[in-house]
């Protein structure tokens, strides 16, 4: 797992979040919208609905796996229990990835 | 189901290698599993030595099918086991153990199946259930429980995975001649027999028959449903 956080910078998990994002919101068909860092995925400005959410967290989990040998669960009790959920936004959801990285290296 | 990749748990004996041969068979790449290596092998089959109740290794070995195979279309949960007893001498660790195989299990690989098959929006997940469910049958109390989560999480599940093509359903056979019934005294497999419309006892083919059904393509419109074998 050494390889994975030597690699594995934040911007890099910030551009996979918003590809997942970009493909949620295509299979959505909602208005287009093109999210950045700090584009909303829960509370009332989210572009998602709770399925979509639930959708996103998959993708980001599956490709973390498939592009950088990185198996996460993002849903885990820790992340359900924050006062500040890391569901929040791009940023929030990228930190805490690499939080979680950081922990497996 | 040629080119289709098929995981199936507990593949060593039993109804769960007959499943394996079967899907080999028809085309299928079948991905197998279960606690102790087969004495067996099989062309176009892989096999993992996973408990289905360990997080950690069910991870494991579905991250490892989607890395070898890219995709997977069926999930046949077959791992599970029994323990005939009467409640008042069941001990608790036995409970713990039956619903640790026969539920955490499915739900382990349920979860983790369906994030894989996700991605290419199709999959068919196949559970299996029992006739001591609705046949109330002495002595299973635990094992029917058990099997009984089964069905009311894979009916929810089938709500919860259909916007991603994928199905989720239930085959609940009769006794069959295998481990699982070993230590069943006679009599009471043939109390059971009697109590169905059709008085024999399950073969494997009556299982695959079922299954085939769940997980071809065309069956995208049926979804969260139990059939039961032998006219319970």
């Amino acid at each position: 797992m050494e390889t994975v956080t030597q690699t594995l910078d934040r911007q890099v998990v910030v551009n996979l979040i918003l590809a997942a994002l970009q493909d949620v919101l295509a299979s959505m068909a909602d208005e287009v919208v093109t999210p950045d860092e700090n584009t909303r995925l829960i509370g009332r400005s989210a572009v998602l609905d709770s399925m979509g959410l639930v959708t996103l967290i998959v993708e980001v989990e599956q490709r973390l796996e498939a592009d950088h040998d990185l198996v996460v669960v993002l849903a885990d009790d820790r992340a359900m229990s924050q006062t500040r959920s890391p569901f929040l936004s791009v940023g929030t959801l990228a930190d805490y990835v690499m939080q979680l990285a950081a922990e497996q290296g | 189901m040629e080119g289709s990749v098929v995981l199936i748990t507990g593949t060593r004996k039993g109804i769960g290698r007959y499943l394996a041969e079967h899907y080999v068979q028809r085309g299928a790449q079948v991905v197998g599993c279960s606690r102790s290596a087969p004495e067996w092998t099989l062309t176009n089959y892989t096999h993992f030595e996973t408990d289905v109740t360990d997080e950690a290794a069910v991870r494991k070995m579905v991250a490892a099918v989607g890395k070898q195979f890219g995709r997977l279309d069926v999930l046949i949960n077959n791992a599970g086991i029994a323990s005939m007893n009467h409640v008042l001498l069941t001990p608790a660790a036995t409970a713990e153990r039956i619903f640790a195989t026969n539920f955490q299990g499915v739900f382990l690989l349920c979860r983790e199946a369906a994030k894989l098959m996700q991605r290419r929006r199709y999959g068919r997940i196949v559970n299996i259930g029992t006739v001591a469910l609705p046949l109330h049958l002495e002595g299973e109390a635990i094992y029917a429980a058990s099997k009984s989560a089964v069905v009311a999480f894979t009916q929810i599940l089938a709500r919860e995975v259909a916007s991603y093509g994928i199905t989720a359903n239930v085959v609940a056979p009769t006794p069959i001649e295998t481990d699982l019934i070993r230590n069943v005294p006679q009599e009471k497999i043939a109390a059971i027999i009697e109590r169905l419309a059709i008085k024999r006892l399950g073969r494997f083919e009556d299982v695959a028959n079922v299954i085939d059904f769940f997980v071809r393509p065309e069956s995208d419109y049926v979804t969260g449903q139990v059939i039961t074998l032998g006219g319970v």
